[in-house]
């Protein structure tokens, strides 16, 4: 038997029915309800004790109605059936203020069967208290005794979560989805001289055997903080900058936020008329895949319940594709890529799976070693990427790269490009990716980039 | 909105304070919730309502209502938090909640009664016209009115985005040590974004305004002249040269300027920081720890301003803290964990996005107070530089005290004059070693116009931010023009 709450609850299934019958019956012409319910747990562990433990279970349910092309949405965490009522009565009431949207609706059926990904792990689900309470401290331990110079921890966090996601509407889906999340965090400081400097390192899974050792976790973050200490910035120059696995969302975060598609329609994207036009250097290959077995971006159907697939969006430099929801897509005359991604309180966005550059064969080292002169980031302070130009300008911390060795850690400088440009100078990628969030990369190099300081 | 004295509006009545828990009910939770001997329980019940209603493409996008309704349940015991929450007001659900809050103590099972009392505490905002008794219709033609107000702007405005948002908020917080408290937290604001397009270049500009109070907001600030901010600085944009790169003179615009401060020095003012030691302003209280230009304030009762609150989230009255005077250290930002550990005054900061969430130590409204110089003055000090007028906010680590904030609209400073427009471009110090280099404090205190939130830790909650203009000596601007 599962933890309750982890099995799909044909209660729960039946209850969004009855919802989307119910905004029918007041008047919606179409109508989706999204219902999450499950479990979050969280314990901080600081020098050693317990100085954190929440735990809940947590639900939530959104309607979403259609009324002679009118658009609305509510969501609730009451479910009791009065507060349901005023719900469906609001969320009519609430159409009736939308202008038509020719373009809006669900989207059309087509679609066959979402298949399993298997994102359910019954070891994280029935993981004890005290064995995630053991696991934090164990992280923080190992990074406490991991060097003298380590002398304080903002702590290290076990959270997990389990929950079940439901989507029926009145096409006649009725799909739901059950996951499992773990994670491990661990922060430590280190000190030199006077001066502190933060290290943090994470791992997050879906199935308990993939998460990282807590102990490599923490020494990781404990290297982190001591390659901080005496940093000091450089003299402002244009060079080759090497971004480290672990920041490369920084810039293919603003990339997938460019290609979606209504951005690009309404012209506030960078990336607008470039399909079919290389965009990055011919080295570069960039997958969504929401059908990654186990991936922390999975799912089978997205939150409207168009199945996913798998797709090329860049392939030998060339944009293939941009991403479209059910309206967009109508829009702009083409289908649905499965990207719209929702919480209960929310209506569905277009949203990255597991988006990924495709790795390389070089070794990171490999590529620093080619450098002469350049620095390599390995974390970044800031947003700031502008869509709409392109403009790329964030603050910066890691290593001085000198005669292909790493000489001495930067601070305070920032790392500024049009991204563009930066995509047509990736010059080199490796073979270091972790799957740890909806949007990953190996470490690359951008041939050059603004690097201010002193 | 100019600070004042504390202004206070009518208190609520006894139904509101009941509406959430029974009383009974919030001294059963308390008292379950101590089972195990903990040193301190607390009740936190909220119930939100959240409406906004979008504009693109010319239409009315769609209306949108999200309820969220929960109780929170802590107890402390030492060092220690259990926190359990539960989103339905079940009897047995909130116990078991309690129970499981308990859990974090672990002496004997002995259940003691608990008494809580009314108290009442002023209000620092209130809603005139409440905007739930206002059709969605009429709501919805204030964007429509700033839609047509960006396209009359200028014909270069291609794109039209905005977003009305109302919030109504009860809280209602009850502990052991027989506090019980209730407030009703109004908070709206509209946000424009507009697309300017020239030949090949596109350029954004985005303007929003807000606060704590009801529909009459809107007979202040109109919805037009939000829309042609926002289509100004897109307009302004088209024209921009590249950032420069390197150390320079920075002179910045009051109002959301703010945001400066408030990564360079607000969130290290913190006392979950302080006690962990990780802050670099941490044991440094008398200290002096920046220019005696600066006077820093935190100030949750400056009225109906967006980072107000009558009560904070543990129960603690707004409250107005100096934290730095002319230079020196005074005093921190605190919650009740961190000002019990540290033997400091509650300041009215324990915050929390919601029910879901433990308390911290947050800023409200905070805002560095007035100098003695002509802006234009400022301005005129500076040779070669750049004056920074918009931002979109910032990020700040803490443990080393670097800090960056991104700037949306910039000019060059040359000779004196304020010249061409700049791209954006993100601009970064080190917190202790900017606020020595503050050269010149402007006499013109602004505060922004309502639109900040805050994120810490996960949790986000509505800010204010407060600053006349500043010259800072030197600070590292990431351009891309070396």
């Amino acid at each position: 038997m599962l933890c309750g709450l982890a099995i799909v609850s044909m209660e729960y299934l039946e209850f969004a029915q009855d919802i989307v019958k119910a905004a029918l019956h007041a008047g919606a012409d179409e109508a989706e309800v999204y219902l999450q319910a499950g479990s979050d747990f969280e314990v901080l562990v600081r020098l050693g004790e317990v100085e954190q433990l929440t735990q809940a279970s947590t639900k939530g349910l959104g309607l979403r109605i259609f009324a002679d092309k009118r658009m609305a949405f509510a969501s609730t965490t009451d479910f009791g059936k009065e507060a349901v009522a005023d719900l469906v009565k609001t969320t009519v009431q609430l159409a009736k203020a939308s202008n038509r949207d020719r373009f809006g609706g669900l989207p059309d059926v087509d679609q066959g069967t979402p298949c399993d990904l298997g994102l359910f792990d019954p070891a994280i689900a029935h993981l004890s208290v005290e064995k995630k309470i053991a696991m934090a401290r164990a992280a923080e331990k190992a990074a406490l005794e991991y060097d003298a110079k380590v002398t304080n921890s903002y702590g290290a966090e076990v959270s997990s979560g389990v929950g079940t996601c439901y989507l029926v509407n009145s096409r006649g889906i009725a799909y739901s989805s059950s996951g499992t999340s773990l994670s491990v965090w661990s922060a430590p400081v280190a000190e030199e001289n006077g001066r502190r400097q933060i290290g943090t390192a994470y791992s997050c899974r879906r199935f308990l055997g993939e998460v990282d050792a807590p102990e490599e976790i923490g020494r990781e973050a404990a290297r982190r903080a001591i390659r901080k200490l005496g940093g000091r910035p450089v003299k402002t120059q244009k060079v080759p900058v090497v971004f480290d696995q672990s920041v490369g969302e920084e810039l293919w975060g603003p990339i997938f936020s460019a290609l979606d598609g209504d951005r690009v329609g309404k012209g506030v994207s960078f990336l607008k008329k470039k399909i079919g036009k290389q965009i990055t250097s011919r080295i570069v290959r960039v997958i969504d895949d929401p059908l990654m077995p186990g991936g922390v971006g999975s799912m089978a159907f997205d939150g409207e319940g168009v199945i996913t697939r798998r797709k090329v969006v860049i392939e030998d430099g060339v944009l293939q594709m941009y991403f479209y929801d059910a309206r967009s897509a109508r829009k702009y005359k083409t289908e649905p890529t499965g990207n719209a991604r929702r919480s209960y309180s929310g209506i569905p966005h277009v949203a990255p799976t597991n988006f990924y550059l495709q790795p390389g064969n070089v070794s990171k080292e490999d590529i620093i070693r080619r450098i002469k002169s350049g620095l390599y980031v390995t974390e970044t302070i800031g947003r700031g990427a502008n869509i709409v130009t392109g403009d790329f300008s964030v603050g910066a911390c890691g290593m001085w790269i000198s005669e292909g060795e790493l000489s001495y850690p930067v601070e305070e400088v920032t790392i500024a490009g049009n991204m563009l440009d930066m995509m047509l100078n990736i010059e080199e990628i490796a073979n270091d990716i972790r799957f740890v969030s909806s949007v990953v990369s190996p470490t690359f190099k951008i041939a050059k980039m603004t690097v201010a300081g002193r | 909105m100019e600070p004042s004295n504390l202004t206070a509006f009518e208190c609520s009545s006894d139904a509101d304070f009941s509406s959430l828990l029974p009383k009974e009910s919030i001294e059963r939770l308390l008292s379950t919730a101590l089972r195990k001997g903990g040193d301190f329980a607390e009740v936190y019940a909220q119930r939100s309502s959240n409406m906004s209603i979008s504009l693109d493409e010319r239409k009315i996008r769609s209306g949108q209502v999200r309820i969220s309704q929960g109780v929170g349940i802590r107890v402390i015991s030492g060092e220690k938090t259990g926190y359990a929450y539960c989103d339905d007001f079940a009897t047995e659900n909130l116990l078991q909640a309690a129970c499981v809050a308990a859990q974090v103590a672990d002496g004997a099972g002995t259940e003691e009664p608990v008494r809580v009392s009314r108290q009442d505490v002023p209000s620092f905002y209130r809603s005139l016209l409440d905007p739930s008794e206002v059709s969605v219709e009429t709501k919805a033609m204030l964007l429509k009115r700033a839609n047509k107000a960006a396209y009359a702007f200028d014909h270069r405005i291609k794109q039209v985005q905005g977003a009305l948002v109302f919030d109504d908020t009860e809280i209602m917080v009850a502990n052991s040590e027989g506090l019980w408290v209730y407030d009703r937290q109004p908070l709206l604001r509209m946000t424009i974004f507009c697309l300017a397009k020239q030949g090949k270049e596109s350029r954004g500009g985005f303007e929003g305004a807000g606060g704590r109070l009801g529909m009459e907001f809107f007979e202040q600030v109109s919805p037009e002249d939000i829309a042609r901010e926002a289509a100004r600085i897109a307009i302004v944009q088209l024209d921009s040269v590249p950032a420069p790169a390197g150390t320079m003179p920075v002179v910045i615009h009051g109002g959301w300027g703010g945001v400066l401060l408030h990564e360079a020095v607000g969130h290290g003012l913190e006392a979950d920081a302080v006690r962990k030691k990780t802050s670099v302003y941490a044991d440094r209280i008398g200290d002096k720890v920046s220019s005696p230009l600066c006077t820093l304030v935190d100030d949750g009762t400056i009225p109906c301003m967006r980072g107000t609150i009558s009560i904070d989230d543990e129960g603690t009255p707004g409250q107005r803290t100096v934290l730095i005077e002319n230079g020196v250290l005074k005093a921190y930002m605190t919650d009740r964990l961190n000002a019990g550990l540290l033997g400091l005054p509650l300041t009215g900061n324990g915050r929390r996005d919601n029910y879901q969430s433990i308390p911290i130590p947050r800023m409200t409204n905070f805002f560095l107070e007035a100098g003695q110089y002509d802006p234009e003055e400022v301005i005129k000090s500076v040779k070669r530089g750049i004056f920074v007028r918009n931002f979109s906010g910032g990020q700040v680590d803490t443990t080393s005290g670097n800090f960056v904030f991104t700037v949306t609209e910039g000019y060059l400073i040359e000779g004196g004059r304020v010249t061409s427009p700049i791209r954006d471009a993100t601009l970064i110090g080190n917190g202790p070693e900017v606020l020595n280099k503050i050269e010149m404090v402007g006499s013109d205190l602004r505060f922004d116009r309502g639109t900040g939130t805050c994120g810490k830790a996960g949790q986000h909650v509505p800010v204010g931010l407060g600053m006349p203009t500043v010259k800072v000596s030197e600070i590292t601007v990431g351009g891309t023009s070396a």
